[in-house]
């Protein structure tokens, strides 16, 4: 258990490294940092002060090397659209994001799991068959057209929640949040759903999947030989052996409900960390994008790690054949 | 046989004296085709015709566009913006003119637009697809038959990608390569930076298969024999593997197509993609989005429905074709 921790922390480390020398390349070779500080009258001499200010003399390991150091102090310079430090723009802003992914998360996973279940149950039932079908829509459906018609549907026809926004935030000092007061909860339900909408599916119809590959074994048929509840049959024995690839795909997928939020706080202008990324691109605000982009692959590989590990917990056979072929 | 059936495709066309001829050599490669497991399982397929029925209305109206659309969305000469906000099949209250779909805020037919939008999106999306799968397939040949270092380091790029969603690599890249195109450019470069961010985030799945495809194909003995012969690396990579690891390319291609279109249309959307001198249908969208609260519904409508329309059955096609050629990747 260990070692494949040790060995999955390595390659998690690697993974980080190549992103960093991604997000540094950004800063390095699109456009030019003396260009962008020093004005249009400059000297030779300022110049070359400010290249061996800025380091830019140095070798390129060095100044790599230099980027970790400050990437992970969490200094990524200042913003060159909004003029202040992007680790404060973006600690503002990550609440917003994150609250939404949570929720939509738990959407996903909440109702994804039940109606996987259901639907594999009620095989053949019309209820199934029409969750099946519209799901299907649903998978094909682009997420920012799923937001435009929840926006139609419940905030320009009914008139029943907020179309834009995040409401009233409560401040808790290092954190803003919307759970705490009833407008925030209500500009939460749409984009909620808008983002966790397409998970929910993916995962419904992984585990309606699943469950009709183990419910056709034969411990299953033997449980109910013994006559036990159909109940017990389902959740007890044909849910529980489902989940090792449940869990590795809904991991994965929280990871992409963050990315994918960049969409859904464009739709409904939740004022998150993937609305300040999008506006990065549209005017090349390079430092924005660069701890981003760092920002989002440590909680990825954070995610992944996590799953590995319980995916290792979960299902024993795993660690009987990663250690025996560790051995060989 | 693969000779005598290209002779017969322009046998009509060049040579038309001899059209009974033609036409019984026509009718027997159709018969023959008709025949085929391909075909039988499609008949079979109501959702496949329908949605083939549908993907190919959608295409040829794209490509016919000029000949379809009742106005050219781009020459100004033709625009009235007296027409603007006009209601689906209802006259213009200021001249008269009626448009089937409507018109957006400065007169232009949503109906035309859609066509010329639906031209741009499926350009991007063949284009982006073409280019991943040409980089994804050699890449992947080189990793399973060369393999060694090489192999090892594009497989690793491969997974670092994979860790990321596609949409997330396409925008980084959309956004790196803004900053290299010069401010005046950037409205013209838009579409290919857009090509090529969208074909860069699609590669893995072509170079994955590719080489587990590759992997297996290596150790027959028509490999063995080519080797023997002396044919080298490359030749034996193009000409005898690479034709026989095609069949889930062209799956995987589909299915790419209608992720590529979904990929455009909400770059465009975000306002990171086509550029409104070339709306794509992800910007009428965007523009139409506009108009939501106001009651003009047609703008934001139409294209919606287009976009849904062409993903959904390039979609169906995708998985229709995946479950003959290779029920394998179920």
């Amino acid at each position: 258990m260990l070692a494949f921790a040790i060995r999955r922390a390595f390659q998690s480390l690697i993974v980080l490294l190549v992103v960093g020398l991604v997000a540094f390349s950004m800063f390095n070779f699109v456009g030019d940092p003396i260009d962008s500080m020093l004005g249009q009258e400059r000297t030779g001499a300022d110049i070359e002060r400010l290249r061996t200010q800025l380091g830019l003399d140095q070798p390129f390991p060095v100044q790599y090397y230099r980027f970790l150091e400050s990437a992970v102090q969490g200094n990524f310079g200042i913003s060159y659209r909004l003029g202040r430090p992007v680790s404060k723009i973006i600690a503002e802003r990550l609440p917003a994001t994150l609250e939404l992914a949570m929720v939509s998360a738990v959407l996903a996973i909440v109702f994804g799991v039940a109606l996987g279940v259901f639907t594999a149950i009620r095989r053949n039932g019309w209820a199934a068959n029409t969750v099946m079908t519209l799901s299907l829509i649903g998978v094909s459906l682009p997420t920012f057209l799923i937001g435009i018609l929840l926006i139609y549907l419940f905030a320009v026809e009914l008139g029943w929640l907020p179309s834009f926004g995040r409401g009233d935030v409560v401040d808790l000092g290092w954190w803003r949040t919307g759970f705490l007061t009833q407008s925030g909860l209500k500009a939460l339900v749409l984009p909620a759903i808008t983002l966790g909408l397409y998970q929910m599916t993916l995962i419904m119809r992984l585990v309606r999947s699943e469950m009709l590959e183990v419910l056709r074994q034969d411990y299953i048929r033997f449980a109910r030989a013994r006559g036990l509840r159909d109940r017990s049959v389902y959740f007890r024995h044909a849910l529980k052996n489902t989940l090792v690839p449940v869990i590795t795909v809904t991991g994965m997928q929280l990871g992409s409900i963050i990315a994918f939020a960049i969409i859904t706080e464009t739709v409904f202008q939740w004022p998150g960390v993937g609305l300040l990324f999008i506006n990065a691109i549209r005017f090349v605000d390079i430092p924005v994008m660069a701890a981003y982009l760092m920002l989002i692959s440590v909680m990825f590989v954070i995610i992944n790690f996590i799953v590995d590990m319980l995916y290792f917990a979960i299902d024993p056979r795993l660690r009987v054949d990663r250690t025996g072929s560790a051995q060989k | 046989m693969s000779q005598e059936t290209k002779g017969q495709n322009h046998q009509p066309a060049t040579s038309p004296g001899e059209t009974s001829q033609a036409g019984n050599r026509l009718t027997r490669a159709w018969s023959r085709a008709a025949g085929s497991d391909f075909i039988w399982s499609f008949k079979r397929s109501p959702v496949a015709v329908v949605s083939f029925l549908v993907a190919l209305g959608l295409v040829l109206g794209a490509v016919l566009a000029p000949l379809f659309a009742p106005h050219n969305p781009f020459d100004p000469a033709t625009l009235n913006l007296m027409n603007g906000f006009s209601s689906p099949m209802q006259p213009n209250a200021f001249t008269g003119e009626v448009f089937w779909l409507g018109t957006d805020d400065q007169g232009r037919d949503v109906f035309s637009t859609i066509l010329y939008g639906m031209r741009i999106s499926l350009f991007v999306g063949f284009a982006a697809v073409a280019f991943a799968m040409v980089l994804g397939v050699t890449l992947g040949l080189i990793a399973g038959y060369v393999g060694g270092w090489i192999g090892a380091v594009i497989m690793r790029i491969a997974d670092v990608q994979l860790t990321f969603p596609g949409i997330l690599v396409a925008m980084l890249i959309f956004g790196i390569a803004k900053g290299f195109t010069p401010l005046e450019q950037r409205d013209e470069m838009a579409i290919w930076v857009l090509i090529i961010a969208i074909g860069l985030s699609e590669w893995v799945q072509f170079a994955r298969v590719v080489r587990g495809a590759t992997m297996v194909e290596k150790g027959k003995e028509y490999v063995q024999a080519a080797r023997l012969n002396g044919r080298g690396a490359g030749g034996i990579m193009i000409r005898h593997i690479l034709p026989n690891v095609l069949g889930p390319v062209l799956v995987i291609a589909t299915i790419s197509l209608a992720l590529a279109i979904i990929a455009e249309a909400t770059l465009s959307f975000l306002g990171v993609g086509a550029p409104p001198t070339q709306p794509s249908l992800g910007t009428l969208i965007r523009i139409g989005q506009g108009y939501l609260f106001s009651g003009e519904w047609w703008i934001l409508l139409f294209p919606s429905v287009t976009l849904l329309a062409l993903a959904l059955s390039v979609n169906l096609l995708g998985d229709w074709l995946r479950d003959v050629l290779n029920p394998r990747l179920r």
